[in-house]
């Protein structure tokens, strides 16, 4: 047991936290997002060249061969910095797809390029009505001689307004929430028949709507096998889950720090704020939910390539409740703690409850992985009673 | 970084597990499971089983019987005793007086005491808190005044768990009373048979006898069982506070809880149906499950720490406490709510640790008074309120 970075983790972390210093202050990010993307290309490019990009990716592919540590790394300093750039979208979902499913000639053909920074991709798969559920597909894939032709909407997909590429859930049989008859496809984002409405989310990033007509997919752009795709969804969504547990972290360790700061400095009644004792409670209740978080996240890391498919769903089910709740209570109490100036949108601190809000939602609420967790018996099996 | 026990760690888990699940006597097992009171005799014949095996102060220096053991493999063994619902070792003399006469003392009250303390020989209580002094403890009042090589003690100590079993107290007493509040404090270990010993015995809600009273007059001590220099005590008890970090989230304890809690909700029948099918029983207990995961991987982190840097002031050992605490509370609180009406009944004979019950099932007979007995633990050990002031000023700089 170590929990110590490896020399090449730590010089991974070191060009992150460097870049990021010297790019990414709050005023800097508000540029980025005046820009048509809302990010920054020319960012985008650095990470590129730093091999930011293609952290998960095998060295066959031109990657830098890391795993879930490295992927932590990355989303926290992500986290702390609010990054706006896709790397989520491109990199953790679309990326994790052809990593997960995709045959030599898809990674061969995608990878690379995800790597060089010259390939933009999202993972359009929720719909208006799914939710939670990951099964719930209504979009139809219909064989068409050897092609697919795939019909729907998928909405909120992040980072579908700027991807240059796609990757689409079809149902191509059973009902709609069915695990089974699930396909999933990659679209040109410029395919005829697509059609993007982009918009900002409330944490500053991106995300479309996508709506599909009658549009074409050669039979080699399926991913994985043809009705098989869930399993595929749900790594991915795991894979998700564990990058922005490592994203919330870095922003609640930001929250707790500037709150802590500010306790410091503001002074009412003649005195710092910081020096009564039911803020000071306050913060170091902020201080041990961080903390909870940040050894979540590390479990996250520990459990996400685990090869049992039950544990591994329950561990990520238990990240996700921790997450989602220590997020919760650390943003709510960093607004609390600095009064009005913490409802501001000049202020940092909003902005980090925001996207630890966001994160919640994603991939699933408190509610919705609690109940899962419960539902398939939790973390310990029961004992005897004699 | 290396997120799992290594083979030799994995090696000794299994052999720490073996070791408990075959060495533990059945009658001291199931009085653990079931919330029982343990006797003394339970305590003296489990600590020396450990000792036989050379286990009962793992963490002490090798010369004096320690195993040499780095933190991962002494959070393994303390993992796997909780696991076999195996008691603790007596922590007052393995983790409180043992280290500080190691540290402190001379070599003839190391060669007096710590065989005799390694292996429940002798019993020790601490006499620290006074009925004016709780959380402020630095005010402590009973004295200590030198007369020839003897110092004459008077004054009262409260709530000294076990004084009714021990032989001997370590206590802080105050030996200047001019002296600033920390400064005038000494260490004195004192024999309870002692002439001028009274102990009164505490009962808590619980019915339990654990804590007590213990008044001084006029006690004799000889001056050879102060600890270390005259007025330097409060240092020593400082020193306490950085130890037995690793055993405080009490990971293994709680664990063993949840899956008793599981295996009693089975048993228990809500409108026709096992509890443990009710989906809202089931959200309660993942939401424990999920904060226990959470702790114990902090716990992990601080061990690994301490494996590379010998003990340390890590900030995270408070959250150690503060949420061990919480989740042991919020275990016991469970374990109420599913014994349902049948908590009601005091079954005095049982908790004692005999067989027999009045009424109740086994398996909820203790569920009432094991609630009222964990409030304590967020009481204990410096209150959950002091903790989180330490934590304020030492980690945060508020």
């Amino acid at each position: 047991m170590d929990f110590d970075l490896s020399e090449e983790q730590r010089m991974l972390k070191e060009s992150v936290d460097r870049l990021l210093e010297d790019r990414y202050s709050f005023e800097q990010r508000k540029t980025y997002t005046k820009a048509p993307d809302g990010w920054s290309r020319e960012l985008w490019q650095q990470y590129a060249d730093l091999g930011l990009l293609s952290v998960p990716f095998d060295s066959k592919y031109g990657g830098f061969g890391g795993g879930p540590v490295e992927t932590m790394i990355l989303m926290e300093a992500f986290g702390a910095a609010l990054v706006l750039e896709p790397y989520f979208a491109t990199v953790t979902l679309f990326g994790g797809c052809v990593r997960i499913a995709g045959t030599e000639a898809q990674k061969d053909a995608l990878l690379p390029k995800i790597g060089e920074g010259k390939l933009l991709g999202a993972f359009a798969h929720s719909e208006r009505n799914s939710r939670y559920d990951l099964a719930d597909v209504q979009t139809t894939a219909k064989k068409d001689g050897s092609d697919w032709v795939l019909d729907g909407e998928k909405t909120v997909v992040i980072h579908g307004d700027c991807a240059d590429k796609l990757i689409v859930s079809g149902r191509i049989s059973g009902g709609q929430r069915d695990k089974d008859g699930i396909g999933l496809f990659l679209v040109d984002a410029k395919a005829p028949g697509v059609t993007r409405k982009g918009y900002p989310t409330q944490d500053s990033l991106r995300a479309a709507d996508i709506t599909l007509k009658g549009v074409k997919v050669a039979a080699g752009d399926m991913l994985g096998e043809s009705g098989k795709a869930f399993p595929i969804i749900e790594r991915v969504a795991q894979s998700a889950i564990q990058a922005l547990s490592a994203e919330a972290v870095g922003g609640m360790q930001e929250m707790l720090d500037i709150t802590v700061e500010y306790l410091k400095t503001r002074h009412q009644f003649g005195v710092p704020i910081g020096s009564f004792q039911a803020l000071q409670h306050r913060a170091v209740d902020m201080l041990v939910a961080t903390e909870q978080a940040r050894s979540m996240a590390m479990f996250a890391a520990m459990m996400v390539d685990e090869k049992d498919d039950a544990e591994r769903a329950k561990a990520i089910n238990a990240v996700k409740v921790h997450i989602g709740k220590s997020g919760r209570y650390v943003g709510q109490q960093s607004i609390q703690l600095h009064g009005g100036i913490g409802m501001t949108l000049e202020y940092k601190v909003g902005h980090y409850f925001i996207r630890s809000t966001m994160i919640e939602i994603l991939f699933g609420d408190t509610d919705h992985h609690l109940a899962a967790l419960a539902r398939a018996g939790g973390l310990i099996a029961p004992g005897t009673t004699a | 970084m290396e997120l799992r026990f290594t083979p030799e760690e994995v090696a000794f888990r299994n052999e720490a597990r073996t070791f408990f699940e075959s060495a533990l006597p059945d009658s001291i097992r199931k009085k653990v499971q079931r919330g029982q009171y343990l006797s003394k005799e339970d305590m003296v014949t489990w600590q020396r089983i450990l000792n036989q095996k050379g286990w009962a102060t793992p963490m002490w220096p090798q010369e004096w019987g320690g195993t040499g053991w780095d933190a991962v493999r002494y959070f393994i063994y303390k993992e796997e005793m909780n696991r076999a619902n195996a008691p603790e070792p007596l922590g007052m003399n393995v983790h409180m007086v043992g280290p500080v006469i190691i540290n402190f003392g001379t070599e003839e009250q190391k060669r007096d005491f710590l065989p005799k303390v390694q292996n429940l020989d002798i019993w020790f209580c601490q006499g620290f808190s006074e009925p004016g002094s709780g959380s402020d403890l630095a005010s402590l009042k009973t004295s200590a005044v030198r007369d020839g090589d003897h110092y004459v003690i008077n004054g009262q100590k409260l709530w000294t768990s076990g004084a009714h079993r021990a032989d001997w107290m370590f206590g802080l007493f105050r030996t200047d009373p001019n002296a600033k509040k920390q400064r005038g404090i000494s260490y004195i270990l004192l024999d309870m048979k002692s002439p001028g010993v009274t102990v009164r015995p505490v009962i808590t809600m619980d019915h339990g006898h654990v804590v007590n009273e213990v008044f001084f007059e006029n006690v004799r001590v000889p001056v050879k069982n102060l600890i270390g220099e005259e007025n330097k005590g409060w240092s020593y008890a400082k020193f306490l506070l950085g130890n037995e970090r690793v055993g405080i989230a009490r990971v293994g304890f709680s664990a063993g809880r949840i899956a008793y809690a599981k295996a009693v909700a089975t048993r228990t029948m809500v409108e026709g149906k096992p509890l443990a099918e009710n989906p809202r029983f089931r959200e309660k207990m993942a939401m424990l499950e999920v904060e226990l995961k959470a702790l114990e991987i902090t716990n992990m982190m601080v061990v690994a720490g301490m494996k590379k840097q010998g003990p340390t002031q890590d900030p995270r050992t408070s959250v150690l406490k503060l949420k061990g605490t919480e989740i042991q509370q919020a275990l016991c609180e469970i374990l109420l709510e599913v014994a349902g009406p049948a908590a009601q009944v005091h079954e005095r004979a049982f908790l004692d640790g005999n067989d027999e019950l009045i009424s109740s099932p086994e398996w909820n007979a203790t569920a009432a008074p094991s609630y009222f007995r964990i409030r304590a633990a967020t009481i204990y050990g410096g209150t959950s309120e002091v903790q989180r002031n330490v934590v304020a000023k030492g980690v945060l700089g508020l």
